[in-house]
């Protein structure tokens, strides 16, 4: 129960953020809140069960474009294209978990990749639909859901404040589950696992469709909140990007991709406006968070103070 | 008898002359002074390529767009208000692109944003202008604006589109190079319009077009390709870029070497920032590229680009005065300086006076069309459509001669002209 | 073209393609057999070498060949430098934690990218080949310094085969290589060992970029594309075997070239991507691994 309360109450900051902050910066959490989800969902292969997966920018653009294509070919609306979008995230990591999950750590790894990459080259491949790397813009009723514009910031916040609490709502109920105990088993000792009668192979592909579920989503939602889908959103950039949201915030905790999408941000924003060698700035946070707090931000505060935190 | 005078009470004729000059001075300054002092800089946000692929454009188009910034703010400004560019690095990215509109508008309140090269940078970008109702001038060549796949809000007023580019191109090759083309063309957005358009425009003169070999972006090495060349091509149209075009050139060389190979046609944008005395280059010594602004001050230049070249800090070859082995992007960064002063036209008769009177600066925008050469137009005189939002002028073809780019032939404006895809002024802002 | 040339052309090419992807696997090869860690940031030092070859072939005056020994000498101590510092500062107050020791060195990955960009610029520039030598085959030409890569290639890695079978310091790397705590009972000092394997490792990619350099050109992202071909070639010969990164190497640049024959470019690395995955798929030790 604490927990739950605990989650809500960071919940109901980001609200008062989001009502508070000037519209530059309450935009910007708009975008966070996306890649929170993108980032939580990946966190629950990566953290909590031991899957260390490059291939996530795979799920991510099939979303998007699962999302964009019908709604730019044919006119489909922003409810349909985010279920479209969620659907193909997790059909897209079911497919390739089946045949990637017969591998594990490193080849895993790189197989995961290779995925990701051909779907990239695939993107660009089918250039005449897919807009290729200059994209697609999506306008009009491919931008209104239930009835909210979002072009207008403020809905916009809203559907990306409610896509989030979704999804750390699902991702509590998962980590707190029995399921959830199974997952951690997997990561922290497979073999015995097995021997108490687990299935890695589907334990693993499970959480793997439900990272891609979320991936998914993100993705759809990110072309229709935002009005653009392209094929840099499928590069090997976004197979990293919620590792390190992961890593940053805080691995094995459920708020900590929230945390490290954040931290991430507005640390890239706030280099940028210092220097153009901002790229150095966050290379050298990165060494100092590793350094003196490798367990992330949230995982740092957890050992200290809050062992109950999921 | 008091002979004494109080200098006080009674001023001396030379002090009150001094005294009535020194105050219509003042007082004169003062007439001069508050209208610059009191009137609000007007701010204008600059979406760079600081870093990422795009970088070696970046730093040219900052340079280009810091000299006319200063010639501006030096005559007096715009409608008399001294001018600003806030510069926001996007790293070539159309997700950071996005957000740096965001920044430049929300944070750092600009009037208008301008100066973005990559177009899936502005495809990314421009959604967001639309959505905040700022100004997006972009100097990208792009197609996209003229196409209609953005919004009203933005505009290319200072360089030519590809689509116009490069249909302009077909008939001088197809007169002097050949009529059987085989293309190379990178696979993306740049690449695809390339790939579209020439093929059109040769078939138009008479031309086929043999084959189109697309390359991955990844790719570093071309040889493998060349062999898919068919035997009977007249012409290698060649528009690789980005840092493996030097590959590209040297493997083209050694594969054909010394014997018979078709000519060579390429764009410039393949050796921007690159020195055409490059060692491995040499294979492209006699063949020709388009060229917007030819790089190589041309015998009959005209008269306001030795101006123009002092003012951006480029010599007679196209580098740097500082450092003649830094060569500048000259095709591309004019649009910087271009844009900034059809920004100043429009601001000047519109009466723009905040954001507020964006959609009127946009509307006064579409209403121009003369853009005729001098210091404000150096590349050469543009018309301007104001329901595609496009800009158009004419292009050159430049043949490598000793190394250096020499042009030698200029099109017309008509060589370029296609029908309009979308009329921006019919759209709702 | 016949086929006949046409795939004499497309073996050359793949031949080349082996190895400069051995020379650039080599040295990721040895850091991730011994130390078992992912060094992310293995292409920037393979982009390191290449400026330092740029900047070391542009004030050697004479023939580009004195030119590019220097840079072969130069390049391997000046980056093989950097990484015995990185090691030294960062991993091994890791404790080499595999997880961590990733996003440590994607930090480092941007700090040697910005570094490259604040002091070589973004622009790319050549670095001129040590000789100039044209092959004029009946159907086509070829570079007779790509053919050179090749017999480096094969050179670099006959050395540092030496180095690991016969060397006493090779003795000691597979030493820890097998059992870190049993090596250190033996008296070996491991973090030592760590740090010589992981100069040696972006030293052997510093040597990469010098020979492979003349044939492309330096640019401060070039070194993206052999991180990602690095790692490929690595894992599907298999984790810790020298021979499997060479076959690896063999196989990826091969096929590559002779797939690429009947397909257009993008749909051709479409299909070597897959291949690739698959092979891990059915294989996942790698071809020469030790199956875990």
């Amino acid at each position: 129960m604490k927990v739950w309360l605990f989650h809500l109450a960071v919940l109901v900051v980001v609200g008062v953020l989001a009502l508070t902050l000037p519209p530059y910066h309450a935009n910007n959490l708009a975008r966070v809140l996306v890649l929170a989800v993108f980032a939580t969902g990946y966190n629950l292969a990566f953290g909590y069960t031991g899957m260390l997966s490059l291939g996530h920018a795979l799920f991510f653009a099939a979303g998007m474009y699962a999302a964009a294509l019908p709604a730019t070919l044919w006119g489909v609306g922003a409810l349909p294209a985010l279920i479209l979008g969620l659907l193909a995230g997790g059909l897209a990591a079911l497919g390739v978990g089946l045949l990637a999950l017969r591998t594990a750590g490193v080849s895993f790894m790189i197989v995961t990749l290779m995925f990701a990459q051909a779907g990239y080259l695939t993107v660009i491949y089918f250039n005449q639909t897919t807009g290729g790397d200059q994209g697609l813009v999506l306008q009009g009723g491919a931008r209104r859901l239930i009835g909210l514009d979002m072009a207008q910031d403020g809905p916009r916040l809203w559907v990306a404040f409610a896509l989030y609490a979704a999804g750390l709502a699902g991702a509590l109920a998962i980590v707190r589950s029995r399921f959830g105990r199974v997952m951690l088993a997997m990561r922290e000792n497979e073999e015995r696992s097995r021997m108490l009668g687990y299935d890695p192979f589907r334990v693993k592909l499970a959480v793997l469709a439900v990272s891609g579920l979320y991936a998914g989503v993100a993705g759809a939602a990110y072309a229709v909140l935002f009005g653009y889908a392209g094929a840099s959103f499928a590069g090997v950039q976004y197979s990293i990007l919620p590792m390190l949201y992961s890593l940053m915030g805080g691995a094995g905790t459920v708020l900590g991709p929230l945390v490290g999408a954040a931290a991430m941000f507005w640390l890239i924003d706030i280099a940028s406006g210092l220097t153009t060698a901002w790229l150095m700035l966050v290379g050298i946070v990165l060494v100092g968070l590793v350094l003196f707090a490798p367990k992330g931000l949230l995982g740092w505060i957890r050992e200290r103070w809050m062992p109950w935190l999921p | 008898m008091k002979t004494t005078k109080n200098m006080l009470v009674t001023p001396s004729r030379r002090q009150v002359l001094t005294g009535i000059g020194a105050g219509l001075i003042a007082g004169s300054a003062g007439l001069v002074r508050p209208s610059w002092a009191q009137s609000a800089p007007l701010k204008l946000g600059f979406q760079l390529h600081a870093t990422g692929i795009g970088a070696s454009y970046g730093r040219w188009y900052q340079r280009t767009a810091d000299a006319a910034l200063k010639m501006i703010n030096d005559a007096g400004g715009i409608a008399g208000r001294p001018v600003e560019i806030v510069y926001e690095d996007d790293g070539t990215d159309p997700k950071r692109g996005a957000e740096v509109v965001d920044k430049l508008t929300s944070q750092h309140g600009c009037d208008m944003i301008f100066g973005t090269l990559f177009s899936h940078v502005v495809m990314g970008s421009a959604p967001r202008a639309g959505e905040l109702k700022v100004p997006y001038l972009v100097c990208s060549e792009g197609y996209h604006v003229a196409s209609g796949a953005l919004n009203r809000w933005t505009l290319q007023p200072g360089i030519t589109d590809v689509r116009s580019q490069i249909s302009s191109m077909a008939p001088w090759v197809a007169a002097n190079l050949g009529k059987k083309v085989t293309m190379f063309y990178p696979d993306y957005a740049f690449g695809y319009d390339h790939r579209d358009f020439f093929k059109t425009a040769i078939e138009a003169q008479g031309g086929t077009m043999l084959a189109q070999i697309a390359i991955p972006p990844t790719e570093t090495s071309f040889t493998r390709y060349f062999a898919q060349i068919p035997a009977d091509t007249e012409v290698l149209y060649h528009v690789m870029v980005g840092p493996g075009v030097l590959t590209f050139v040297k493997e083209l060389g050694e594969f054909y070497g010394s014997g018979a190979k078709p000519q060579l046609f390429g764009f410039v944008d393949s050796l921007e920032a690159v020195d055409t005395a490059t060692p491995g280059l040499e294979f492209l010594e006699g063949s020709h590229f388009w060229e917007a602004h030819p790089r190589v001050k041309p015998a009959d230049a005209g008269e306001h680009e030795a101006a123009y070249r002092a003012a951006v800090g480029v010599d007679d070859n196209g580098a740097s005065v500082s450092d003649a082995k830094d060569v500048s992007t000259y095709s591309h960064m004019f649009s910087a300086w271009e844009t900034l002063f059809f920004i100043k036209q429009a601001v000047e008769a519109s009466g723009y006076a905040g954001p507020a009177d964006r959609q009127k600066l946009v509307e006064a925008m579409e209403a121009i069309s003369d853009l005729p050469y001098g210091i404000e137009r150096p590349q050469g005189a543009m018309t301007f459509n104001g329901k595609t939002h496009q800009a158009f002028g004419t292009q050159s073809i430049s043949q490598i001669q000793g190394g250096k780019l020499m042009r030698v032939h200029q099109t017309a404006m008509a060589d370029g002209a296609y029908d309009d895809a979308v009329d921006y002024t019919a759209m709702s802002f | 073209m016949g086929f006949g040339p046409f795939l004499l052309l497309a073996l050359m090419e793949g031949l080349v393609s082996a190895a400069v992807l051995a020379l650039t696997a080599v040295g990721l090869s040895l850091v991730f057999g011994v130390m078992r860690v992912v060094n992310v940031a293995h292409g920037a030092f393979f982009m390191m070498g290449a400026v330092v070859a740029w900047f070391v072939a542009g004030h050697v005056p004479g023939p580009p060949v004195l030119g590019w020994i220097a840079a072969l000498l130069a390049a391997p101590l000046v980056v093989g430098a950097l990484a015995a510092l990185v090691d030294v500062l960062v991993l091994k107050r890791l404790d080499y934690e595999p997880e961590a020791v990733i996003v440590a060195t994607i930090g480092v990955l941007y700090m040697l990218e910005q570094t490259a960009l604040l002091t070589f610029g973004p622009d790319a520039r050549p670095v001129a080949a040590p000789f100039e030598l044209r092959l004029q085959l009946p159907w086509f030409g070829y570079s007779g310094y790509k053919l050179f890569v090749v017999l480096a290639a094969a050179a670099v890695l006959a050395g540092v085969w030496a180095l690991m079978q016969r060397s006493r310091f090779g003795l000691i790397m597979r030493a820890t290589q097998v059992d870190r705590t049993t090596a250190r009972a033996f008296g070996i000092n491991v973090d030592r060992v760590y740090a010589g394997t992981f100069a040696l490792g972006a030293g052997l990619a510093a040597v990469a970029a010098v020979l492979v350099v003349p044939i492309s050109q330096v640019h401060y992202l070039m070194g993206g594309d052999p991180l990602l071909l690095a790692f490929i070639t690595v894992i599907v010969g298999g984790l810790g075997s020298l021979r499997g990164t060479l076959m690896a190497a063999l196989l990826i640049g091969l096929s590559d070239g002779v797939i690429s024959m009947f397909w257009s470019p993008t749909l051709s690395k479409i299909i070597a991507t897959l291949l690739v995955a698959l092979v891990l798929v059915f294989r996942p030790q790698g071809l020469f691994g030790a199956r875990a």
